[in-house]
């Protein structure tokens, strides 16, 4: 009976032939034909049941999550997907694809561990020479504040792209070498990830308390336990046993000494929409107020060129507060002049929990103020 | 709207008696003990009886700070904070959840200090609404009380162009939408990881950020900047008097500390009556949360 209709319905598509009366057989039925079939069916008193109400539609879910399952593995950094945020294995993945991409230009130096034993990676930008002046880029030293490790990886793929294509760029690279961590405190970013994504500090406990981490930008050494951190582990702001106790401070602090020859050190947080540069454990100004205060206002003003986006700068002590033991005081203090911290997007309303899609946005504006800083400072070194 | 406050001294406690009785009433209670001084207890309110556990391990840092008095620089943190607190205070007068708040610019301001009583701000402001993104100007008069307790700041404001937008419409959609209690609403992570809030989450989101203006604006001095970083999460419950009912899980960061608070809050709204916050409870920091591994205590 069934081979009859199949012969009648020319148009349906049996999966299952029919071969003995007590195997089933499958039909996929085209909605024109439906009601005939049910009808027959019906008629015949053959029992049927409904297996896929609609198969379109689960093919198209299948293609989705196919397409999905795809675009989780970039295979180069032009297939990485910089509008969203990653994982670490994802940014460790993509720092290695930029290197074997551009084994000219960039290679990738591990500075040391984590306190969990991942790798301090850095990536040097350098088109020659030898221990020509360098610039310093940090993003993540504080784990939660995610839309700064998105924004490295962007300022790294654009390090690749503009060099030999942009004039300004191309020059600094010519001159300086740009060296850039883009995970700078790996443990608390994974972490956030997998268990709090409000996570500030490092991942080292702290003996005889149940709190963990050391909040890695008050653990330099320069102005060390004054005011303007914490003694408690339990706190947020908490400076550390010692200056330097933690890894992940540790050694950007040897890589600096050794390298010896960094003009500029930026070090990149969220959020708060702000330009900061030295001190924040004093108020007492620091030597080159004057000129880091100038170059702060032209970076913001060429940060706010691309989409009015507004930021606030000055001194650390005057724009957010007392905050002692930070990076830039201490690389200020070893002699880098060109010593900032930046706090991007945004101002509160989404905070640490910067929507994806701003992302691009924040990286290209940054750009901006970066390219002002790394200009500045290739101008004034010799 | 336009609020014209008298500037005068002698008016600023007939200010507290004034807003219990206009426009969006706020009853508000701290269970437990602490101290509560005057401003921030409506005075028909009746504190219930939990004590709330506030577990601090060590003590937190002494931030000392010279105020500053005089002009103050609108790029500086004191104007700063200061307009911040105004941000909560006019959001717990006119937010909703269609309507929230933000600081967008310090324009001017100064400080004084008021002998042995606290210190008093004036401010020139800017704030944005951030859904209709209508922008007004605010000009601003804080009072922080000084001496022992937590006292909360006391605010005065008047603002032009900031409640242009008509929210009549979609909040009365909102309203009538929850009202009848047979799909009570919850979430919970708004935004996510990822900064995503769903389109239904969103009035949900900003009533939560209102919400959380009531205990950011009691909470508030010179040496605090509040956000609130997230809904932890939320849970309506069944409608009461017309005002629909809400069980709120907040995260709260502290700017200076750099602290994540964690509140719990009971929250009613109606397009009428506004939003009003019922219960606060301080939730503990989660140190058990953060066991290390290998820990021998």
């Amino acid at each position: 009976l069934l081979k009859h209709l199949a012969q009648t319905l020319r148009d349906l598509d049996v999966w299952m032939e029919p071969i003995d009366l007590s195997t089933p057989v499958d039909i996929r039925v085209p909605f024109t034909s439906l009601q005939t079939v049910k009808a027959f069916l019906e008629t015949e008193d053959i029992p049927y049941s409904v297996m896929i109400m609609d198969l379109q539609v689960m093919l198209d879910e299948e293609q989705d999550q196919m397409l999905s399952a795809r675009a989780a593995a970039p295979r180069t950094t032009d297939d990485y997907d910089y509008s969203n945020y990653h994982d670490i294995a994802d940014i460790y993945s993509f720092q290695d694809m930029l290197v074997a991409e551009n084994p000219n230009l960039v290679s990738k130096i591990v500075i040391g561990q984590s306190y969990q034993g991942r790798t301090l990676n850095v990536l040097k930008f350098s088109t020659g020479g030898t221990n020509r002046p360098g610039i310093w880029l940090d993003t993540g030293i504080h784990s939660r504040e995610w839309i700064t490790q998105a924004s490295g990886t962007w300022f790294a793929k654009k390090i690749v792209t503009d060099y030999g294509r942009d004039a300004a760029l191309t020059a600094i690279l010519d001159k300086m070498d740009i060296f850039l961590e883009i995970v700078t405190n790996p443990d608390g970013y994974y972490y956030t990830h997998n268990s709090n994504r409000m996570w500030r500090k490092t991942r080292k406990p702290n003996p005889g308390s149940s709190c963990v981490g050391t909040d890695p930008n008050r653990n330099w050494d320069a102005g060390f336990g004054e005011l303007g951190s914490s003694g408690s582990p339990c706190s947020e702001t908490y400076r550390g046993p010692e200056a330097h106790s933690e890894s992940e401070v540790k050694s950007i602090v040897d890589f600096v000494k050794s390298h010896g020859n960094l003009k500029a050190f930026v070090s990149i947080h969220s959020y708060s929409q702000m330009l900061l540069y030295p001190y924040g454990y004093t108020s007492t100004p620091c030597k080159d107020q004057s000129e880091l205060h100038d170059l702060a206002m032209k970076a913001i003003t060429d940060l706010a060129s691309m989409y009015g986006t507004s930021y606030r700068y000055g001194s650390t002590i005057n724009t957010i507060y007392q905050a002692s033991g930070t990076t830039v005081d201490w690389t200020y203090n070893q002699g880098i002049k060109y010593s900032y911290t930046f706090e991007l997007r945004d101002t509160g309303r989404y905070g640490f929990i910067l929507p994806a899609n701003q992302i691009l946005p924040t990286a290209k504006e940054t750009w901006l103020a970066l390219m002002a800083i790394m200009e500045h400072t290739k101008d004034n070194t010799n | 709207m336009i609020l014209v406050w008298s500037m005068g001294w002698t008016l600023l406690i007939l200010l507290v008696v004034l807003t219990v009785v206009h426009g969006n009433p706020t009853v508000m209670v701290r269970t437990g003990s602490g101290p509560t001084v005057g401003f921030d207890q409506h005075p028909n309110s009746v504190p219930l009886g939990e004590d709330i556990q506030t577990t601090t391990e060590g003590e937190s840092e002494v931030v000392e700070e010279v105020m500053t008095t005089g002009v103050l620089n609108p790029s500086h943190y004191p104007a700063r904070r200061a307009a911040t607190v105004v941000q909560h205070y006019l959001n717990t007068r006119y937010g909703s959840p269609y309507r929230w708040i933000f600081l967008s610019t310090v324009h001017s301001g100064s400080a004084e200090e008021v002998a042995e009583m606290g210190r008093k701000y004036q401010l020139a402001l800017t704030m944005q609404e951030m859904i209709s993104n209508v922008s007004g100007q605010c000009s601003a008069e804080l009072f922080f009380p000084g001496g022992e307790g937590q006292s909360a700041p006391q605010v005065q404001a008047s603002c032009e162009g900031l409640h242009q937008s008509n929210t009549t419409a979609q909040e009365e959609a909102f309203y009538q939408q929850h009202r009848t209690s047979n799909n009570l609403a919850s979430g919970n992570n708004i935004p996510d990881s990822y900064g995503h809030v769903e389109p239904s989450m969103k009035p949900f989101w900003h009533l939560g950020g209102v919400a959380s203006s009531f205990i950011m604006l009691r909470e508030s001095n010179e040496s605090t900047l509040y956000n609130m970083a997230q809904v932890a999460n939320f849970t309506q419950l069944e409608t009461e008097k017309d005002q629909l009912r809400f069980n709120y899980h907040v995260l709260l960061h502290e700017m200076i500390s750099q602290e994540i608070i964690h509140w719990k809050l009971l929250v009613t709204w109606s397009p009428e009556q506004g939003v009003q916050v019922l219960q606060t409870e301080l939730q503990p920091k989660c140190h058990h949360c953060e066991a290390p591994p290998n820990t021998t205590n």
